[in-house]
């Protein structure tokens, strides 16, 4: 009993080990701001913007399921069984992006 | 050498013999992942339906239509839309309110983790600590988005308006009209961030319960008969994941309504 107490108490005074926490933060809030320069104060044109806001929204997924949600600590079995059915959605979104870009066509020659 | 690998390749199958934990995790955390898979993809379908809808009306070109003004003709370009602060009435701030709260969904992330990096030592008054700063987060948002949606439904009397067929101004958004642009402008933002923001709302009420179990000391000395593989503070790991899930679809209704 002693002892367990005595582990309790060892435990109340661990350090926190918060610096891994921290630099994602940084990492989010960093992409976050260059998203807001790229919607406010670049030249650019729409068609290049949306690629740019489509890799920093998948830099700050990455961070956020990998870091914050741990995932990349788990075994490869549940990532994959995590991601996997994710490629097909993402496949769904282009397809059906593409088929809008067709019903915008055909809707002009109407 | 072919011994050894016919050994590997015997404890490779092995693993999905039973008797075992393919994935490592407990059932409960493991449920909550799939449970998010699933959450995941009602989202995707509604945000692909956005993309689709979108990409099916015209965009505002300014060699066609001219100096921007709001029109149900085509889609209207969203910090136009999104460009008012409360407390600063009429000054044009292009996506800041939007910004901010952003901020506080990722700050209200980053305390959540700091709660379950605190459970992990089992540090009762730290994990209570991180909590009730995340409940604060989540309360903040889901303020912030109730003066958002005010602001959108309401609307200001202004010469920039779409304007009906008969030269009307429309004042204001609801769902079969607005002021902004085509009405399914409105009515995709009102699904998906009013979606978004119930989840917000269920995620505050679970911590709320959370933070509760946490401070009656519950999660000191898990229930072994009830939950057989429980460790100390596991529950707020959970409802950690699914707090971080509700920030990680933020990031993408911010990208796909606020900036494309």
């Amino acid at each position: 009993m002693a002892q367990v107490q005595h582990a309790t108490h060892a435990h109340e005074h661990q350090k926190p080990n918060t610096k891994a926490i921290w630099r994602t933060f940084w990492i989010l809030l960093v992409v976050t701001t260059l998203e807001f320069i790229v919607a406010l104060g670049t030249p650019f044109s729409h068609g290049i913007k949306v690629v740019l806001y489509a890799i920093m929204t998948i830099i700050k997924a990455f961070y956020i399921v990998a870091e914050f949600m741990h995932l990349r600590y788990e075994v490869r079995f549940l990532i994959w069984a995590i991601i996997l059915p994710m490629v097909f959605v993402v496949w769904l979104l282009v397809a059906l992006i593409v088929e809008g870009g067709s019903i915008f066509q055909m809707n002009l020659m109407k | 050498m072919a011994t050894t690998t016919s050994i590997a390749k015997y404890e490779s199958q092995k693993i999905w013999q039973g008797g075992n934990e393919p994935f490592k995790a407990s059932w409960g955390k493991l449920m909550m992942w799939f449970f998010l898979l699933s959450d995941a993809f009602t989202f995707s379908s509604l945000l692909i339906t956005y993309g689709l809808i979108r990409y099916s009306h015209v965009a505002y070109d300014p060699a066609v239509h001219g100096e921007f003004k709001f029109s149900t003709e085509y889609w209207p370009i969203p910090e136009k839309v999104f460009a008012g602060v409360p407390f600063f009435h009429g000054v044009n701030a292009p996506l800041v309110f939007v910004g901010i709260m952003t901020f506080i969904l990722i700050m209200s992330s980053v305390t959540m983790v700091l709660a379950v990096e605190a459970g992990h030592r089992r540090d009762r008054k730290d994990v209570e600590k991180w909590m009730l700063w995340t409940i604060l987060g989540g309360f903040t948002f889901l303020f912030s988005q109730a003066w958002e949606w005010t602001h959108f439904i309401i609307g200001e009397n202004s010469p920039m308006n779409a304007t009906r067929i008969d030269g009307t101004r429309i004042i204001g958004a609801n769902l079969v009209e607005n002021q902004y642009g085509p009405p399914l402008f409105a009515d995709l933002f009102f699904f998906i961030t009013g979606f978004h923001g119930f989840h917000v709302f269920s995620g505050v009420l679970i911590n709320i319960i959370v933070f509760y179990n946490v401070a009656m000391g519950i999660y000191d000395r898990p229930d072994r008969k009830i939950d057989p593989g429980a460790e100390p503070y596991e529950m707020v790991e959970k409802v950690g994941l699914y707090w971080h899930f509700v920030d990680l679809v933020w990031v993408f209704v911010f990208t796909a309504f606020y900036l494309i």
